[in-house]
């Protein structure tokens, strides 16, 4: 018979920062013969000035476009040599770019990374080229409805905090910023003490770490930039908005703020999220791709099986600051909006007063247990969440979270849903076709 | 991966049903990759869908247990449980914990040897399925593709129906025409079960034989799928959708089967054109040095018959007709002058490079041992592939493109905020 579904034993961490301030951050890992390197970096869109919204995330794609030591003609396979991927992402908190290939791709992983780091070209054509690029980006978005209702609710939900502009940016901005905006950017952001440099594969730690200081060690600290000091005001009473365009079908979407990762309120508000919509894990690399287990959840049986949505959705996600809870849901082709929203605020208040039981809770905490092992299945998705976590807040929050879930209690659970379920603290959006 | 391979165990129940099964350690879960060959091809005459609809009633309740027991009994053990139907299976993803591998088996074996098809689900299944499909008419991708396919393959070929119906066959489907297509499509004899992690081999084979050995069902009788004729002319259709902001475009031609000896030429040939890094040649042209689409690829989907290699870009509606000339550029000097030396080896170094990426996790192993099962490939694929990439030769190549590949003979659809 199989062993126990316990976590495995946990592998220690590698800690060691640079001279330049680098952290760096090693977890040995054998299942495979391969390397993840991963280079966090603390700027999102999130850090973004009016009228360069959207310049970390073009910024990002700028630094896939040549380097002094990597000519332009050289960047297509430089990884694939190795049989390995590359890529990145921008989100509202962090900008990370990754690699995993064979283990004995570490030293051409970690160059990539450092040449990355400092020095980048932003040949003013690259820049242009990659402008219609990222418009095109935008527009694929926004063929989505359900897309840009999560941008236009957000935006209606903070009315201070820059959590509230879209990672991809607005058009005019796009049109507008120069390639000056982003080298600048780019200068001021890509320092060695204001990024985590992550390795999870078949690797010695202290080879890797020896590695790491050859790449990475000649590159110079720099003044780590000052992050946004707003603080989204509470809100103090619903909001809502309804976009009409043409479509074919209506999506309903209600956001309420929502504790940062390291609000001790954040695991309950998981466990809440659980509860409503089924457990998503806390991997933003892996576990969103998959659905949740979520047929006994409260919304689904409010909303689906009573065949007033064809889907629902919770997205309880970890960030550095207060971000949102939110819910979306499809209504049934011929279903009205109003309807759909009259049943998602009643499940919500029922909660909201009532609280959830021991058995809702036991099953969210199995399927949260179950998510985080299904989703360390591997050295991409392993390193991406040390990396994740240590930007956000700190690389031992992956450790210390299935405590933290087990600590959990109905009351704190209850306690939040009070508190998060407030209308006062909700904003509802409406795509509604015409 | 050492160098002995996955080497999966394999064994065949008494009623022909194949288990597979591969024990990894890398975490305590299972995957279970789970296909009956009783995929969209056959859908009845005038009911397309049919297939795509019991995939979505199929859990909701068996002989045995009501279809919130099970929900209960999935959720309170975080069960992942996905099903999908491709042209030729029907297929059922699971990730469990390493302890419920015995009652997920048991499980999956009531679902789908016995299902009961309740008619108060079904009736919240098809208003799930209708709103899927209003969803899609609002698609700009998925309207150009399926246009696509309908022309390439014909709009009643198995390949060339939408696999998820229309509103109209999905709102004339019944209870009792699902249960039907489930009894003439579903038997023992087409299943395979493929089981990934933390297991015990011997312990997996002795719980499937006691939980799929007893169903008994006979064969399906087979579904002739038609060879599709080759485009002989170019041909150049536009879905106008004003209401969005982008275009899509869909380019294609019906390719080779899976079985075809020029398969790996073809795969190496389409990793050049479309894939490599960032989109092949196809990136460098569109996206690196015009700019004009953030993704551009194609892919090459072989299968029992001719599949189609798929082009797709993603353009603003004022770059619509740069894009596909560009695609018809590309095409002509593949056609023209092959391929190089460089990017054959890049190629075939990537692909051969990559295969640990893609069996390192128990679902990326357990769906590469599922389609080799369905191929036919033999449990030694994973080993032998790399010779096979090895013996490609450039003019193999070369000659893949000559026969398959014009732009004269292109089919092209473009949906999107554009009129032609």
């Amino acid at each position: 018979m199989a062993t126990p579904a316990a976590a495995r034993p946990s592998v220690p961490l590698r800690s060691a920062t640079l001279d330049n301030g680098l952290k760096v951050l090693i977890r040995e890992e054998h299942t495979a013969p391969l390397a993840s390197v991963w280079c966090w970096y603390r700027v999102g869109s999130r850090d973004e000035a009016p009228g360069l919204t959207g310049v970390s995330h073009w910024v990002e794609h700028m630094n896939f476009k040549g380097t002094t030591n990597i000519p332009r003609d050289q960047v297509k396979g430089i990884i694939e040599q190795f049989g390995g991927t590359w890529n990145g992402y921008t989100w509202i908190d962090q900008t990370t770019y990754l690699e995993t290939a064979t283990k004995d791709a570490i030293d051409r992983m970690l160059f990539i990374e450092s040449e990355r780091m400092a020095r980048c070209l932003y040949e003013p054509e690259d820049c242009e080229s990659e402008r219609t690029v990222i418009i095109s980006e935008l527009q694929g978005g926004e063929n989505d409805p359900d897309q840009l209702l999560d941008q236009e609710l957000t935006a209606t939900a903070f009315k201070a905090h820059p959590y509230r502009h879209p990672t991809i940016g607005w058009l005019s901005d796009l049109q507008s910023m120069t390639r000056d905006d982003l080298y600048g950017y780019y200068r001021r952001h890509y320092i060695p003490n204001n990024a985590t440099l992550v390795i999870v594969g078949d690797v010695d730690p202290d080879d890797a770490l020896r590695r790491v200081e050859r790449f990475f060690g000649p590159i110079e600290a720099g003044n780590r930039p000052a992050r946004v000091r707003t603080r989204e005001p509470e809100q103090l009473g619903d909001r809502r908005l309804v976009i009409r365009k043409e479509g074919t079908a209506a999506y309903l979407r209600v956001g309420y703020h929502a504790p940062a990762v390291a609000d001790r309120a954040f695991v309950p508000a998981l466990l809440l999220d659980a509860v409503l919509t089924g457990a998503k894990g806390v991997n933003l690399w892996t576990s969103f791709r998959v659905p949740p287990p979520q047929r006994s959840t409260r919304l689904y049986r409010a909303l689906v099986e009573r065949g007033l949505a064809s889907a629902v959705s919770g997205a309880m996600l970890p960030t550095a600051e207060p971000f949102l809870w939110t819910i979306s849901a499809t209504a049934t082709d011929g279903t009205p909006l109003g309807a759909v929203e009259s049943a998602l605020l009643e499940a919500l208040d029922r909660i909201r007063r009532e609280g959830v039981t021991d058995a809702e809770l036991a099953r969210a905490k199995a399927q949260l247990h179950a998510r985080m092992v299904f989703d360390d299945d591997s050295v991409t998705s392993l390193a991406h969440q040390i990396g994740f976590f240590e930007t956000i807040a700190s690389a031992a929050f992956v450790e210390q979270l299935p405590a933290a879930i087990a600590a959990a209690s109905v009351q704190d659970v209850s306690a939040v849903a009070g508190d998060l379920l407030k209308p006062s603290n909700r904003t509802i959006g409406w795509f509604d076709p015409e | 991966m050492t160098t002995r391979g996955l080497a999966p165990a394999r064994t065949v129940l008494d009623n022909g049903a194949v288990i597979v099964a591969k024990e990894s350690g890398k975490t305590p879960a299972v995957s279970i990759n789970l296909a009956l060959r009783a995929g969209s091809i056959g859908d009845p005459p005038g009911a397309a869908g049919s297939t795509y609809l019991l995939s979505q009633t199929i859990d909701r309740g068996t002989e045995r247990r009501p279809a919130s027991e099970i929900a209960e009994a999935l959720d309170d053990r975080g069960i992942t449980l996905s099903f999908g139907v491709t042209r030729h299976l029907f297929s059922v993803v699971c990730t469990c914990l390493a302890p419920d591998v015995e009652f997920v088996l048991a499980l999956l074996a009531e679902i789908v040897s016995m299902p009961s098809v309740p008619e108060s689900e079904l009736a919240t299944r098809k208003g799930e399925a209708v709103t899927t499909l209003r969803q899609d008419e609002d698609n700009p991708a998925i309207r150009a593709v399926e246009r696509l396919m309908s022309l390439l393959y014909g709009s009643e070929h198995p390949y060339g129906r939408p696999a998820r119906g229309t509103i109209a066959t999905i709102e004339a489907a019944t209870r009792e025409s699902l249960l039907d297509l489930h009894r003439q499509r579903f038997a023992p004899g087409e299943l395979s079960v493929v089981l990934v992690g933390d297991l015990d081999v011997q312990h997996v084979f002795d719980v499937a034989r006691a939980v799929f050995g007893s169903w008994s069902a006979p064969s399906p009788r087979p579904i002739d799928v038609p060879h599709p004729a080759p485009a002989a002319e170019r041909r150049r259709i536009v879905i106008p959708m004003m209401n969005k902001s982008q275009a899509d475009i869909a380019y294609g031609f019906t390719t080779i089967t899976r079985s075809d000896p020029s398969y790996f030429p073809f795969w190496l040939m389409n990793n050049v054109f479309g894939q490599y890094a960032l989109g092949g040649r196809l990136g460098d042209s569109i996206r690196e040095r015009q700019g004009m689409a953030y993704y551009v690829s194609s892919t090459f989907d072989p299968n029992v018959v001719e599949g189609p290699l798929l082009i797709r870009a993603g353009v603003s509606a004022a770059n619509v007709d740069r894009a596909i000339a560009s695609i018809d550029e590309e095409i002509a000097a593949l056609v023209r002058d092959g391929i190089t030396d460089k990017e054959i080896a890049e190629s075939r170094q990537y692909m051969i490079g990559s295969m640990p990426r893609a069996l390192e996790t128990n679902a990326g192993i357990a769906q590469f041992l599922q389609t080799s099962e369905f191929f036919g490939l033999g449990e030694d694929y994973d080993v032998r592939l790399p010779d096979r990439l090895h013996a490609v030769t450039r003019d193999q190549v070369h000659d893949v493109a000559r026969r398959f590949l014009a732009p004269e003979r292109a089919t092209i659809v473009v949906a999107g905020p554009y009129e032609g």
